[in-house]
């Protein structure tokens, strides 16, 4: 279980999450929904420990990563997965040197294992035989393929994903929600989507959390968002251009 | 008028500590991730290669010619005073004991530490060194610390091809132009030889590096603003290095001569 409590986080005076409040079940798919810009991302590298709020805190399995130190962090982190929005595959190395660093760093599995298991979830993903190809001669839609493969290599617990479908055509981001599905019902990861795409947010989340002036304005199943009298939130789902900023 | 002043002068000693404090702790961290250093030294290696070997032909180039300017500069300074028998151990003292080291440093600064800084810049702007942090590997033991301990090596090393192909130069020079025998050159540089010149200078030299790689791995690590953000950070890099770089050098030349 992941649970946000109470989370203050500011940029140079500029308030961005002012009191979130979010409980991940485990299991389930959290699309987490809003502007671009309204504090989405940064709520997700707060869960991972890469951000500290400023005030608040985050239990992940009921441990503050907040507070904790950074050895007992990095034990956390091998138990969460994340796919960031641009990939952020290693430039430096190939696409088996990408997905297979960070089980060779931890030594998670024997060396003679590991070309096998990179091969095994390339296959789940969807690619096959591009493990000698570099990030260069990768498309959008296989590089988050092979992020989402090195983030699954580590047999994550928790996946964040972060705006998996933006810049993606219809066709590849609607692969990339399959995707999420499978990962979601084969391995029984619980994930969390950062997405301000509502075909995905629907396709892919049990529940879904709307994130507006640094606050969760609205929290429940995709067929409850539909029914929301919010109007911040209708406009949002509707695409109206009346929003408030 | 006075206030902004003020203001000015208030960020920019604040900016300051910020950059020293936050040096040292990326320092501290180096150090304390150097227990892995058997374990990353293929990482080392690579790094070795990429500093020491490629940035060789770039060294020996700057450091023939200075050599050979240092001789044509000495013998134009000597002229009417002193004896062009002493060409050989004056030019010996100045490239062993300053130009080798200082300028073989400047020279890496341009090249490694604005690359690394580059390198560095580039992964944060791109999310990668957050995707390192996310596997749970240590930005600062996977990324800084090959680095760190790659330039500190190497430097000396190569400020000893330096010294030998700065005197090479000077020999040329001496030789060719000003008619100095190759036994009155080398017996002057074996009179003025004296080895605490030498190990000064390659001690400076390990500080150089050092300071070299932790300022490259420091702006690196702090780069923001895509593109724009990593242009600034390989001149910031460049220049701070530099400056350091002399600070460093008049500081160690008082201690050390």
């Amino acid at each position: 279980m992941i649970e946000i409590k109470n989370i203050y986080k500011s940029f140079d005076e500029q308030a961005v999450l002012s009191g979130v409040e979010l409980k991940i079940k485990p299991g389930s798919s959290h699309a987490i929904i809003g502007r671009s810009g309204c504090g989405k991302s940064v709520l997700l590298k707060h869960i991972v420990g890469l951000l500290r709020p400023d005030s608040g805190d985050i239990l992940v399995d009921g441990l503050s990563v907040v507070t904790m130190r950074r050895r007992d962090l990095y034990k956390i982190r091998i138990k969460i997965g994340m796919l960031f929005q641009g990939a952020a595959l290693f430039d430096s190395m190939n696409v088996e040197e990408n997905i297979s660093l960070g089980v060779r760093e931890h030594r998670l599995f024997p060396q003679n294992e590991i070309s096998g298991r990179v091969a095994e979830k390339l296959q789940l993903v969807g690619l096959h035989g591009i493990q000698k190809k570099f990030p260069s001669e990768l498309s959008g839609g296989m590089k988050k393929r092979v992020g989402l493969a090195r983030a699954l290599m580590m047999e994550p617990k928790y996946m964040l994903y972060d705006e998996p479908t933006t810049g993606l055509d219809p066709v590849m981001a609607d692969a990339i929600n399959d995707l999420v599905i499978s990962v979601r019902d084969r391995l029984g990861v619980t994930s969390i989507v950062v997405t301000h795409d509502m075909a995905s947010a629907y396709k892919v989340a049990d529940r879904i959390s709307m994130l507006h002036d640094g606050q969760v304005i609205f929290s429940g199943a995709p067929a409850e968002i539909r029914e929301s009298s919010n109007t911040i939130v209708q406009n949002f789902i509707t695409g109206n251009q009346v929003v408030v900023a | 008028m006075v206030a902004t002043l003020t203001r000015a002068l208030g960020r920019n000693i604040l900016d300051f500590f910020e950059k020293s404090g936050g040096m040292f702790l990326l320092l501290a961290q180096i150090l304390f991730e150097s227990r892995s250093v058997v374990r990353d030294r293929r990482i080392i290696i690579e790094q070795m290669h990429a500093v020491g070997v490629m940035s060789l032909p770039l060294v020996c180039v700057t450091s023939l010619f200075t050599g050979a300017v240092s001789a044509w500069q000495a013998a134009y300074q000597f002229e009417g005073f002193v004896s062009l028998t002493y060409l050989g151990g004056a030019t010996a003292i100045a490239i062993f004991m300053e130009l080798g080291p200082v300028l073989t440093a400047l020279v890496l600064a341009g090249r490694i530490g604005a690359s690394i800084a580059a390198e560095l810049g580039t992964m944060k702007v791109t999310e990668q060194i957050d995707a390192l942090e996310c596997l749970a590997i240590s930005p600062a033991r996977y990324l800084a610390m090959p680095r760190f301990w790659a330039v500190v090596l190497m430097l000396p090393v190569l400020t000893i091809f330096a010294n030998f192909i700065a005197l090479f130069g000077a020999y040329i020079v001496a030789s060719t132009l000003l008619d100095v025998s190759a036994t009155m050159f080398f017996d002057s540089v074996q009179q003025f030889f004296e080895l605490r010149n030498v190990f000064g200078g390659l001690a400076k030299s390990v500080t150089f590096g050092a300071a070299i790689a932790l300022v490259g791995c420091y702006v690196g690590f702090k780069t923001y603003g895509g593109a724009e953000g990593v242009g600034r950070s390989t001149i910031d890099a460049f220049v701070l290095s530099a400056i350091l770089i002399l600070v460093n050098d008049y500081i160690l030349a008082m201690l050390i001569f």
